[in-house]
C-alpha cells in the first residue's frame, strides 16, 4: 500500500494568529477528542476497575478495601472454572481447526472456475449474518433428541440410531463446535477464497508445465502462500472462541449441568446470579488476558509494517 | 486465478469436475439445511411436528405459528409476543449505528488527514478497544448506567453499543481515508477550506462504499447483540435476542417449537434481508475487520 507522508497541520505563515486560526488548527483534536475520552474510559478506565475489584471480597455488590489474591485463589479452587477452561480448549481447538480445514477445503472447491459461483457463495455465507441466539435456536430444535435428527434417521429406517449430544455431560460440548463451526466456516472460505484469488497465476502455471500434480501444486505452493490468510483465520476465530457466549447461553444454556461451560458463562453466573462478584471479575481478567496474549502481538505487526 | 486440473486427460478432468461439483452440492444442503428445517417448522402445526419427519414439507403450511410469535407468544409474565422486542431492537440499533458511524467517519478523517504526534498511539488504543472481551467492563459499566438511570433503557444501550462500536468505525474509515490522495486535501487547503468543508465536499462525496460496510457491520453487530442486551436490560425493554432467547428457553407450558422457530425467523429476518441486498458490503465489512489493512 503507497503511504503518501501524512499532511502536516497547517502551518501559520504570520506569526501571530487570530482566535479562529487557533481554533482551526485545534478542530481536529476536538473532534476526535470525545470518542478517545470515551475509549480511554469505558474501556481502559473500566478494565482497571475490574481489575480493582478483582482484588477485592466483592459479592453482590462491589466493595473497594483491597484482600489481595483472595478472588484469584477461590477463582482456581472452583471446579467449574477448570471445567470451563477444559471446554474452552476442547471448543477452541476444535472450532479453530475445524472452521479452517472446512473453509479452506470449500474455498479450493470453489477456485476450480465453479460455474454456480455466485450462487455457492452466499449459501456457505448467510450464516454468519444470523445472530448466534438465532443459530443456537436453531441447532437445539435440529439437534432435540427426541423431535429431531434423531427421529428423522428412524423415519428413514435407521432404527438403531442414537443422537442425544445435546443432553449427554460427555458430547453437549460438541455440540456447540458443530454449531459454531456451521456458522463461521463459510466466512473462513471467504477469507481463504480471498487469498487464492490473490495468488499470481503465473507460479501454478509454470509448475503445471513442469507436471507437478494438483494435489501437489496445492500441497507444495498454493497453501503455504495462503499464510497470512492462516494467520487471520486464526486470529478472528480465537477472538470468537473465547468471547462465545450467546451460543452457548441458547443451544445448551450451560448444561447440562455445567457441562457446557465456558469462562464467558462461567463470568457472567458468578458475577450477576451467584453474587460472588470479585470472582467473576478475575474470571474476566483471565480471559482479558487470554484474549491480549493473542491480539496484541498481532495488532503490533500488523501496525509496524504499515510505517516501513 | 489458480486453476488446477488442466494437464490431466480429458476423461479424468471431467470425473473431477462431477466430484467437485458434488461435493460442493451436498455441502450446499448441509449448509441449507438448518435454514430449511427452520422455516419448515415454523410452517408445521404442533401435531405434525410431533407425528411427522423434521425434513417433511408441511403437510398443512399455516401462517398460525407466525401470528401467534408476533403478536401472543408468552415472553416472561407478558403475552403479547415478540413485536414489542422487534421494535427495541429497531430503537435502538439505528440511533447506535447512524452515531457511530459519523463518529467513526470524522475520527478516521482527523487520523488519516489531520495527523499529529502520537496519532499512532491514539489509533492503536482504539484499535486493541475493538478486541477486548467485553466480560472485562461488565460490571462498570452496569454500576455506571445505574447512576445515572440508564439501566433498563434503550438510551443505555445505544450508549454501550456507540462505545463499544466505535473502534472498529473508526478502524473502517481510517483504513478508508489512508488510500485518499492526500493532494487533493492539500489543494482544497489552499484554496482555504477548513476542517469541515474539505471533509464534507471532497472526502465525504467519495466516502460510498465505506460508509454502506460500515453501517452493514454495526447494524448486523448491534442488531445481533445478546450480551449487553442481557446484562443491561430486563423485561419489556429488552432487545430481540435477548426475548428470543427468554422465549426459547422458557420451561412452562407447552413447548411450541413451530413459534419458537418463527420467533427465530423473525430475530434473523433482518440481517438475512441486509446479508441478501448488500451481501458484497457485508463481506467486506467481515474482512475488514479481521484483516486489518
Amino acid at each position: 500500500m503507497t503511504t503518501i507522508e501524512p499532511v502536516p497541520i497547517v502551518t501559520p505563515e504570520r506569526p501571530r494568529r487570530s482566535f479562529t486560526e487557533r481554533l482551526g488548527t485545534l478542530l481536529p483534536k476536538i473532534v476526535l477528542a470525545p470518542s478517545f475520552a470515551i475509549t480511554l474510559i469505558f474501556v481502559y478506565g473500566f478494565i482497571l476497575w475490574t481489575v480493582y475489584l478483582s482484588f477485592t471480597r466483592s459479592r453482590i455488590l462491589p466493595v473497594y478495601d483491597l484482600v489481595g489474591l483472595d478472588a484469584y485463589y477461590r477463582l482456581w479452587s472452583q471446579p467449574n472454572w477448570y471445567m470451563a477452561i477444559k471446554n474452552l480448549a476442547i471448543f477452541g481447538v476444535l472450532y479453530i481447526s475445524l472452521c479452517t480445514a472446512i473453509g479452506l477445503f470449500i474455498a479450493i472447491l470453489m477456485d476450480q472456475r465453479i460455474r454456480a459461483e455466485g450462487l455457492l457463495r452466499p449459501i456457505f455465507l448467510y450464516p454468519m449474518a444470523l445472530s448466534f441466539v438465532v443459530t443456537g435456536t436453531a441447532w437445539k430444535w435440529f439437534l432435540n433428541p427426541g423431535l429431531g435428527l434423531e427421529k428423522t434417521m428412524h423415519n428413514l429406517g435407521w432404527e438403531s440410531f442414537k443422537f442425544d449430544w445435546l443432553i449427554n455431560t460427555d458430547m453437549a460440548i460438541y455440540t456447540i463446535v458443530i454449531a459454531g463451526v456451521w456458522q463461521a466456516s463459510g466466512f473462513v472460505m471467504a477469507m481463504f477464497l480471498a487469498g487464492l484469488r490473490g495468488i499470481d497465476g503465473e507460479i501454478i502455471k509454470a509448475a503445471q508445465i513442469d507436471g507437478a500434480p494438483v494435489f501437489a501444486i496445492y500441497r507444495r505452493i498454493i497453501i503455504p502462500m495462503l499464510r497470512p490468510v492462516f494467520l487471520s483465520a486464526f486470529i478472528v476465530l480465537a477472538h470468537m472462541a473465547i468471547k462465545s457466549y450467546d451460543l452457548v447461553i441458547a443451544l445448551t444454556g450451560g448444561g447440562p449441568g455445567n457441562a457446557t461451560e465456558l469462562p464467558s458463562t462461567f463470568m457472567y453466573s458468578y458475577t450477576f446470579t451467584r453474587s460472588q462478584m470479585a470472582v467473576g471479575s478475575a474470571s474476566a481478567v483471565m480471559m482479558l488476558m487470554g484474549i491480549t496474549a493473542i491480539i496484541v502481538p498481532y495488532l503490533y505487526s500488523e501496525l509496524r509494517e504499515k510505517r516501513s | 486465478m489458480s486453476a488446477a486440473a488442466e494437464t490431466v486427460s480429458a476423461g479424468s478432468a471431467r470425473t473431477a469436475r462431477i466430484v467437485i461439483y458434488s461435493l460442493l452440492v451436498v455441502l450446499a444442503l448441509v449448509y441449507l439445511l438448518p435454514l430449511y428445517v427452520m422455516l419448515t417448522t415454523s410452517f408445521k402445526s404442533l401435531a405434525e411436528i410431533r407425528g411427522g419427519d423434521m425434513l417433511a414439507l408441511p403437510r398443512d403450511p399455516s401462517w398460525e405459528a407466525w401470528t401467534k410469535a408476533w403478536s401472543q407468544a408468552c415472553i416472561g409474565v407478558t403475552c403479547e409476543g415478540i413485536k414489542g422486542y422487534f421494535w427495541n431492537s429497531i430503537r435502538l440499533v439505528v440511533p447506535a449505528v447512524l452515531i457511530s458511524t459519523v463518529l467513526g467517519a470524522l475520527n478516521g478523517y482527523v487520523l488519516t488527514k489531520w495527523r499529529f504526534p502520537g496519532h499512532k498511539l491514539v489509533f492503536g488504543l482504539m484499535l486493541f478497544a475493538c478486541f477486548i472481551p467485553f466480560q472485562a467492563v461488565l460490571i462498570p459499566m452496569a454500576r455506571v448506567l445505574g447512576i445515572f438511570g440508564l439501566a433498563n433503557s434503550t438510551t443505555g444501550l445505544v450508549f454501550v453499543h456507540v462505545v463499544y462500536g466505535l473502534g472498529f468505525t473508526t478502524l473502517f474509515f481510517r483504513n478508508y481515508y489512508e488510500a485518499f490522495p492526500d493532494e487533493l486535501i492539500k489543494a482544497a487547503m489552499i484554496d482555504g477550506a477548513g476542517f469541515f468543508k474539505i471533509f464534507w465536499r471532497i472526502l465525504l462525496p467519495s466516502s460510498g462504499p465505506i460508509i454502506v460496510v460500515t453501517i452493514i457491520y454495526q447494524f448486523t453487530n448491534i442488531w445481533n447483540d445478546f450480551l449487553f442486551g442481557v446484562s443491561f436490560s430486563s423485561g419489556a425493554e429488552s432487545p430481540m435476542t435477548v426475548a428470543l432467547n427468554n422465549l426459547v428457553s422458557s420451561s412452562t407450558g407447552v413447548k411450541e417449537y413451530n413459534v419458537d422457530m418463527a420467533a427465530a425467523v423473525f430475530a434473523a429476518l433482518p440481517t438475512l434481508f441486509v446479508y441478501i441486498v448488500a451481501g458484497r458490503y457485508f463481506v467486506r465489512g467481515l474482512m475488514a475487520g479481521a484483516v486489518k489493512g
